[in-house]
């Protein structure tokens, strides 16, 4: 709580003929007990008006410095104050440069006063920033002891180099490999297709030299023939149950990287291109192991990688055909008698579709060429021919497929395949729309198809998390099963903090993208112990050292908050007493907007200081004279920008409105929206992301468990007689600055239509 | 000896590096040769596959900045020399002056009031702009930069008088200590004007792929309205010209990884805007890897938006119409016809920056301009400086990179 708050005045920044004079005055009176000094500085980024409020709070002892001008989303390097609370009003972009006249004219910038509206705009926000202040402490972090162990699940190509990189960067390692040997997949490649410049040739694996470099690191603890089977805990402190051939052990471990790959995809699949057919049709995992035994006998080789024929007519068939898969596999497992009124059993949903053909595409097209290679390189009079819809070689793999091209004994055609025959003793490839003239039909020895890769997590839950919200990652399904990111910008972003995937569990990839992945998930887990040693969040909050406070006193076990968390960080008791887990947390508030009682707060974010805030706005009690006011709560992450920015561009919005920035929408509580209607506030604006399939809530899940919560917000106002459409969310992107204007504009058209809310003035 | 890190380039890849490492606890530099962060993408109007708007990602990360104190940006700035060994460098780096206060001082009506006007690079040159000026509503920093070499005398005279600008600001150089190095030093558009059988980037309704992303920008030379350059127009018939310059050993001895998903988003935005719009991609591979399937199946499924594996081998300008004439040999087909576009767009590739650009890093770069090297040194090549990758992998590339800097300098 700031007790003792200096409040400064930017003149340089404040213009549209607001006196700011008047306002400082007015803030010394409304909050003479708690500001002792209120200034106005001609240039409040001049260094010499820095220099003197470093002095007020050392003089005054300030708990709080309360900067009015600027936007906050500037000058940040400059406002930085040692031990006191820096809060900014933004007079000019959220002010100034937000103001328009009732009638939509704009501001005239010569104008010597100020009109009545935005003077009453600026004196709200000064004094919401104050409030902001007040019920506002600097967080005291929970800095827990951590283990600096990292778990590496996986102890093929890219669990092994996850370890060693770890290792290099003086972390202890637990690598667990369930097979007998270490190597995974890349131990069955006789060859590897180039990973380094110039990119034309294929090369050995060098996996061997990587092994021996792991199991001679003193580091490194392997464990073969063992499997996670429990993950307890929480980053920094988890405890992973390990099975292995002498039974069950515990590790400590403070994060985890998931290298598990990926299975053969269900060959049925390919059935269509005659697999099964013939011992002479093999997909290019049996063909592998082929050359890396010398069994290749054939000497012409049609290498398939057009799979048309194998998906489904249409999407809407897809539909269909991947239930069938998913069906085919849910009926081979044994299903658990489940007694009546004990829970069901967990069931995890096989995600294998036929869909993970075409997502192995870009690896498939590449293990052709290697392999075309390999039937070259027996005999001089061997063929391979590749037939392919496209070649998707991309970036400098492409001088590889250029190398191919080059290769007398490497035929390469677009096709569209028709049919793979067996003829007698050989096979007969029909293939439609070439590049070689029209249709051809092939005789060949082999036929080769590509192998589909299915992550590991499209099959088990993995993790085997002991957390309330279940063993796997959640919504694995979005992703297709791969245990990947929906992030473009976070690649390493899941929603079980503390757990990074990589390889091809995350996406089909080859083995240099592999070994870039691993490097990268181990720098996250090794950031990740590191934060929490010195209580911080990990993305998107890095850095914060605020976390949420349950009072359980008043708490009614009512279990919003452990279901609703996007990150799984709520535990609970037999009672359903929330066990909260810091390291978990990500710090978005969705739990603070959940709990009916209010009871969960962060030291600087809390259910109070927003609702003190609302409740300070000055509302005309006549709206035909006063004008309406509307609260408008937006997301500090994008939709707060696209306002800044929409100011800056000159494109102004209702003079009525006050926009307060939250979290994330999620954080918003039901009895902010109360609080504003019971204080006469016309309306309510919640502005966050878009939410549904490709969400771009930082939060995951905030703003669409808002739009859910608003619909019981809808009926609790119904049935109080306040029409429910007075709360609206909008979805709004960081870009959509030139549309929120109208947004806001629309709405408050909307609210006159209406009049004035009912409860105004009670 | 310093266990700080340098990163060279503040686009996208840089900037992953240096805050995933800043963020572990180390101390780094960024040098940015641009006035702005963000590189590349901070020019993109959305990012595949899911359409949404690079300024969210970068607001993120320039928030992250913001809120670290263990990072500091330099922009403006150059490498001009390199010293030393792994663990141990002294870099020397030049820095532009920027002309302005240090501090955001609303220099927009200031900016908005002077007479000289030229080319906006940012705008791939389709819009003007002042002397003074941001690049980008969401530019860091939000601080007004000074092409000092652009200002007349009028605007001279104009901007004396303000307290904010110092016209006789001078460059400065300054030495950093440094235990390791990742370059990021990104990518540039490669010149159309290269493609002479492409019309050599002077045919006024053939754009590139990145004057595409400008002209579909809220906040690009047409507020987001994509319009033919020549007259306006709206367009009704547009193509897209797939590996202009990539995979051509006479040019790009690469693919460029992103064109083929690039012009996919692209003719989702046409057709966003334009319901009648017809849209054509001649392609030589449709390179969609992983899930970037579903990303294809959803665009094309779109009846409007059609596939032709093909070759352009020429186009030329019709004068008249102002359309353009693609000559495109069918491959499946075989045969080669004349179609008429009114508006093409070129997927021109990617040409690693350091291409016939300095190297002060003593690292080897390959015939395109690739780095190939660095590693044993301490230097780590990030993102598109190593190979052409997309906006999720140069992440990834970045935070890998971060990894290797640190394990130069940790525990020591």
């Amino acid at each position: 709580m700031a007790t003792k708050i200096g409040i400064y005045f930017d003149q340089s920044a404040i213009g549209g003929g607001l006196d700011v004079e008047a306002l400082a005055e007015g803030a010394e009176q409304r909050w003479s007990d708690i500001a002792p000094v209120v200034k106005l500085f001609p240039v409040l980024a001049a260094e010499s008006a820095r220099k003197e409020i470093a002095q007020d709070i050392e003089e005054n002892e300030l708990d709080g410095v309360l900067i009015c001008g600027t936007s906050a989303r500037v000058d940040w390097d400059l406002y930085r104050f040692d031990n006191v609370q820096v809060e900014r009003v933004s007079l000019r972009e959220g002010c100034v440069m937000a103001y328009k006249n009732p009638d939509g004219s704009l501001l005239d910038p010569d104008g010597e006063e100020a009109p009545e509206l935005l003077r009453l705009m600026a004196v709200d926000y000064v004094n919401m920033g104050v409030i902001k202040l007040q019920k506002s402490n600097v967080p005291a972090p929970e800095i827990s002891e951590s283990t600096r162990r990292i778990l590496v699940l996986g102890g093929g190509w890219t669990g092994i180099t996850a370890a060693l990189a770890a290792a290099k960067a003086k972390m202890p390692v637990t690598l667990v490999e369930q097979s007998a040997e270490l190597g995974g997949r890349a131990k069955g490649f006789l060859k590897t297709i180039p990973l380094k410049a110039p990119h034309d040739k294929v090369q050995d694996t060098g996996l061997e030299a990587k092994i021996q470099e792991l199991t001679a690191n003193g580091d490194i603890t392997v464990l073969t023939k063992s499997t996670l089977t429990r993950l307890a805990g929480s980053p920094g402190a988890y405890t992973a149950t390990i099975a292995g051939p002498s039974g069950e052990q515990s590790v400590e471990v403070g994060a985890v990287v998931l290298a598990t790959g990926w299975v053969s995809q269900d060959k049925k699949v390919l059935e269509p291109l005659g697999y099964g057919k013939s011992p002479n049709i093999v997909t290019a995992e049996e063909f592998e192991k082929m050359a890396k035994t010398g069994g290749i006998t054939a000497r012409r080789v049609a290498f398939i990688l057009d799979t048309k024929l194998c998906m489904p007519a249409c999407d809407c068939d897809g539909a269909q055909a991947e239930e069938a898969v998913t069906a085919d596999v849910a009926a081979s497992q044994p299903e658990a008698p489940a007694a009546e009124g004990e829970e069901a059993p967990y069931v995890y949903e096989d995600m294998e579709s036929v869909k993970h053909l075409p997502f192995s595409n870009a690896v498939s097209s590449v293990v052709a060429l290697k392999q075309a290679g390999y039937v070259a390189d027996l005999a001089p009079d061997a063929i391979a021919y590749i037939l392919y819809d496209s070649m998707v070689v991309q970036g400098v793999h492409e001088r590889f497929y250029k190398a191919a091209q080059d290769n007398p004994s490497i035929m390469l055609t677009k096709a569209d395949i028709r049919e793979v025959a067996v003829d007698g003793g050989g096979l007969l490839v029909r293939a439609d729309n070439t590049l070689l003239g029209g249709s051809i039909e092939l005789a060949v020895d082999l036929v080769v198809l590509p192998t589909g890769m299915v992550p590991t997590t499209a099959k088990e839950p993995i993790m085997q998390f002991e957390y309330r919200q279940g063993p796997a990652f959640p919504d694995l399904s979005l992703f297709n099963g791969y245990a990947d990111s929906n992030y473009i910008c976070f690649p390493y972003e899941t929603r079980r903090t503390g757990v990074y995937a990589a390889g091809c569990v995350r996406q089909p990839m080859t083995l240099d993208s592999a070994e870039e992945d691993a490097y990268g998930a181990a720098l996250k887990a090794i950031q990740c112990i590191e934060s929490v040693n010195r209580g911080v969040a990990v993305h998107p909050r890095s850095g914060d050292l605020s976390y949420p406070v349950f009072n359980f006193v008043r708490c009614t076990q009512c279990k919003r908050c452990t279901e609703e968390c996007p990150f799984g960080a709520l535990d609970d008791d037999e009672k359903g007493t929330p066990k909260p887990n810091p390291t978990r947390c990500r710090r978005c508030g969705t739990c603070m907007g959940a709990c009916p009682e209010r009871v969960i707060s962060f030291d600087n974010y809390n259910i109070d200081q927003i609702g003190s805030m609302i409740r300070d706005i000055k509302v005309p009690d006549n709206m035909d004279v006063g004008g309406p006011r509307v609260v408008i709560l937006a997301c500090e992450n994008d939709a707060l920008p696209a306002f800044d920015m929409a100011a800056m561009r000159g494109m102004p919005w209702s003079p009525y409105v006050r926009i307060i920035p939250v979290r994330c929408l999620g954080s918003v509580n039901a009895i902010w929206v109360a609080d504003a209607m019971s204080k006469g506030i016309d309306g309510v604006m919640l502005m966050g992301c878009k939410y549904g399939d490709d969400y771009q809530c930082h939060f995951v899940k905030g703003s669409e468990i808002c739009n859910r919560r608003k619909e019981n917000i809808a009926e609790t106002l119904d049935r109080l007689g306040v029409e429910p459409d007075r709360v609206a969310q909008y979805q709004v992107a960081i870009d959509d600055y030139n549309a929120v204007p109208a947004m806001v504009d629309e709405f408050m058209k909307m609210i006159f239509e209406k009049g004035p809310n009912p409860f105004k003035g009670y | 000896m310093s266990n700080a890190i340098l990163v060279v380039g503040g686009g996208f890849s840089g900037l992953t590096a240096a805050l995933e490492a800043a963020e572990v606890g180390y101390d780094v530099f960024i040098v940015e040769k641009s006035p702005f962060l963000g590189g590349r993408v901070a020019q993109l109007n959305k990012y595949f596959p899911k359409l949404c708007p690079p300024s969210c990602g970068l607001e993120i990360q320039f928030q992250r900045i913001k809120k670290n104190p263990r990072i500091k940006f330099f922009t403006q700035a150059t490498v001009s020399s390199v010293a030393g060994k792994a663990g141990d460098y002294t870099v020397k780096v030049h820095i532009e002056p920027r002309h302005t206060a240090p501090n955001s001082a609303d220099l927009g009506l200031l900016a908005s009031s002077l007479t000289g006007e030229t080319d906006n690079e940012f705008d791939f040159n389709m819009s003007r702009r002042k002397a003074l000026y941001l690049s980008a509503p969401f530019a860091f920093p939000s601080r007004y930069v000074l092409d000092r070499e652009m200002v007349n005398k009028d605007d001279q005279i104009r901007l004396a008088k303000s307290a904010f600008v110092d016209l006789n600001e001078n460059a400065r150089d300054i030495e950093l200590q440094v235990g390791s190095i990742v370059l990021a030093t990104g990518w540039k558009p490669y010149d159309a004007s290269n493609l002479s059988n492409l019309g050599a980037g002077a045919i006024a309704n053939c754009i590139t792929n990145m004057q595409m992303e400008r002209l579909a920008s809220a906040h690009g030379p047409t507020n987001g309205v994509i319009k033919r350059p020549s007259d306006g127009a709206t367009p009704k018939k547009v193509a897209f010209v797939q590996c202009a310059g990539s995979r051509d050993q006479n040019h790009l001895n690469f693919c460029s990884y992103i064109c083929c998903m690039a012009s996919l988003k692209q003719a989702a935005y046409v057709r966003e805007q334009y319901p009648n719009a017809e849209v054509t991609i001649y392609y030589i591979d449709l390179r969609t890897p992983g899930r970037y399937e579903n990303f294809r199946n959803k665009v094309t499924a779109d009846e409007r938006i059609s596939l032709v594996k093909g070759k352009v081998a020429g186009l030329e300008a019709d004068e008249a119409s102002g359309d353009v004439i693609l000559e495109v040999e069918d491959a499946v087909r075989g045969h080669k016809s004349k179609v008429r576009h009114d508006l093409v767009v070129l997927a021109t590739g990617m040409q690693p920056s350091l291409a016939g650009d300095a190297n002060p890093y003593g690292v080897t770069v390959d015939a395109d301009g690739f780095i190939v090297d660095g590693e044993d040194k301490g230097i780590f090549a990030a993102g598109c400086a190593k190979q052409p990758l997309d906006v999720m992998r140069s992440a990834q590339s970045g935070t890998s990179a971060a990894l290797k800097a640190i394990q130069t300098v940790r525990g020591r």
